[in-house]
């Protein structure tokens, strides 16, 4: 037995064959590991010269003897012509927007999400999808005019022309949230399709109906992927301005009724720095603070809606 | 020795699944007992997982999947078109190949099935019940609330039986159970399917034919079938005639690890 094992795999004589183990120079993977790195630390570079810069800028503003921090973060009246630049008129305006369209776009996208994933045969999904991305696809200016041309005279009829201005926000919030709409559904639907199928097969095997299913396993199993989703979608809702500079008016007001004209921190930063501004001017400097506002608002709505989604997480594996 | 009046669970006639045009299955007559382990055997691409899947109409979910023929459960078609599958799967549970617990904590695992399946009772008593009845119940008792994910796939498995049996099943199919589990875990699982059939019919398919020696009162071969690549059952029998004196030649090679 033992001899006929070692004739089936005979072992190579000792210094037969000179086996090298030595070390190769590998140019090209060296070369590939710098490029890398080179453009990763840029990308990081950027990120922080834009804050940077920011920080920078919106510094003057704040040395600047007219304004201090107290007026700036307490009062809500932002007219730069009489010299009052209370935050809030702006923020307010951008909050209430970016709320309206999250709350037209989470829940349709969330639908449509878990009809493509979880109801629509492999071939109403491979026509839906591509559409739905399309629909990414458009430019915000088109959605603005969409809003100022066709929603708004829409909205004005449903509720009365003496209860709801030419501009508002209700009908700019209600088009972003279509335009962001694609976004979370696309990005969702992705999510729950990389739900592994073997959790299907035990809901369904438990005798699930499909709605149980996707909502009380496969959502909850989605989550982290749902909730990036939504922290995109809402990023985008922040920053968005070409949407609201058309459709929602060039007044700042401290107001959180959607019915009422109000000017986001975008809107009002596009409209003044299209004018002129001459360098190192308190405007001037205003628009850097505006941005910085901004920063911090997208990351502190990132940060709230991670800490949501991480609370109601279910993860596999 | 038992009364010879044998009561069928679930009973096939003539059945024959397709996946678009391909017959996967072809010609399948089985009664199968009821309060018995019956196993169903056979080479790779068979179509074992496929029948299996038959009774508790998870082909469903394959767009292209039809049956020709009937699966009788209590003298009912369960493809007949009033039958609602969801009712079918509640009657008829499942046993994966591969542990597929929720990710939700142990107690949870257990209580959404019965939740969904309408259970009015006492939540804390069924988890129990069933976590013992799977034999888990020591092992998992201080730590309901963690994630099923905490435990070992063996671990897993047995709460994955927990979970079906406490939707309280007429028949558990089990799908080849222990192949991704070690030896130990796979030792447990074939003494809990002997404790299990005291309430429930079980049907297991396996690659490993010792298992189905081991645990099987019935054993039903299958084969494929020539040309067409279809697979279908060529012998039934009781399990210790199948393994011994088998009447189809190429059951015996196959069983005597003989088969080319």
């Amino acid at each position: 037995m033992t001899t006929e094992t070692q004739s089936l795999a005979p072992v190579p004589e000792q210094n037969s064959v000179p086996v090298s183990l030595r070390r190769k120079l590998r140019l090209g993977e060296g070369l590939l590991e710098a490029i890398l790195f080179v453009v990763g630390f840029l990308t990081i570079f950027v990120t922080v010269s834009i804050v940077v810069v920011l920080g920078d800028q919106a510094l003057l503003f704040f040395n600047d003897p007219q304004v201090g921090f107290r007026e700036f973060f307490l009062t809500t009246q932002w007219q730069p012509s009489i010299g009052q630049f209370g935050i809030w008129a702006l923020v307010s305006a951008t909050l209430t927007t970016s709320a309206i369209a999250m709350l037209v776009a989470l829940p349709l996208g969330l639908s449509s999400a878990i009809y493509l994933s979880e109801y629509a045969s492999p071939r109403a999904r491979s026509v839906l999808k591509p559409i739905l991305e399309v629909l990414a696809g458009i430019p915000t200016v088109v959605y603005g005019y969409f809003a100022l041309l066709f929603v708004t005279p829409l909205l004005r009829n449903l509720i009365g022309t003496e209860n709801l201005g030419v501009y508002n926000m209700l009908s700019a919030g209600v088009v972003m949230g279509i335009m962001i709409l694609p976004l979370i559904a696309s990005m969702s639907e992705d999510a729950l399709s990389a739900v592994p199928n073997s959790l299907r097969e035990a809901a369904y095997a438990m005798g699930a109906t499909p709605f149980e299913a996707s909502i009380q396993v496969i959502v909850p199993a989605a989550l982290s992927g749902i909730g990036a989703a939504i922290i995109v979608g809402l990023s985008r809702a922040v920053g968005e301005t070409m949407i609201v500079a058309v459709a929602s008016g060039a007044t700042s007001k401290f107001t959180f009724n959607p019915l009422e004209a109000a000017e986001t921190m975008t809107a009002h930063i596009a409209r003044i720095s299209g004018g002129d501004l001459s360098y190192n001017t308190i405007d001037y400097n205003s628009l850097f603070a505006i941005a910085l506002v901004l920063f911090v608002v997208t990351l502190a709505l990132n940060l709230f809606s991670q800490w949501i989604v991480s609370r109601f997480r279910e993860q596999y594996e | 020795m038992q009364t010879e009046t044998p009561q069928y669970a679930i009973e096939t006639r003539n059945l024959s699944i397709f996946y678009g045009p391909f017959e996967a299955v072809k010609d399948v007559d089985l009664k199968i007992e009821k309060g018995k382990i019956t196993a169903i055997i056979g080479p790779s691409g068979c179509g074992k997982s496929t029948l299996l899947r038959a009774f508790n109409r998870m082909n469903d979910f394959v767009p292209t999947s039809h049956v020709n023929g009937e699966i009788l459960m209590h003298g009912i078609n369960l493809y007949s078109k009033e039958i609602d599958p969801v009712e079918v799967r509640r009657r008829i549970g499942m046993v994966f190949q591969k542990p597929n617990p929720f990710p939700k904590s142990i107690y949870e695992n257990i209580a959404w099935g019965a939740r969904i399946n309408g259970f009015k009772g006492n939540m804390d008593e069924l988890v129990e019940q069933s976590l013992r009845g799977a034999a888990l119940w020591d092992e998992v008792k201080d730590k309901l609330k963690e994630s099923a994910y905490a435990l070992s796939g063996g671990q897993q498995q047995r709460l994955c039986i927990a979970r079906t049996i406490a939707i309280q099943p007429e028949i558990i199919l089990m799908d080849e159970p222990a192949s991704a589990l070690d030896p130990i875990s796979t030792l447990r699982i074939e003494e809990l399917m002997q404790e299990l059939k005291q309430n429930y019919t079980i049907i297991i398919v396996t690659h490993n034919m010792q298992q189905a020696a081991r645990v099987s009162d019935f054993t039903a071969m299958m084969m494929l079938f020539g040309e067409t690549r279809s697979g279908t059952v060529i012998e039934y029998d009781k399990t210790d005639i199948i393994f011994t004196r088998p009447g189809d030649k190429r059951t015996e090679d196959y069983v005597t690890g003989r088969f080319g």
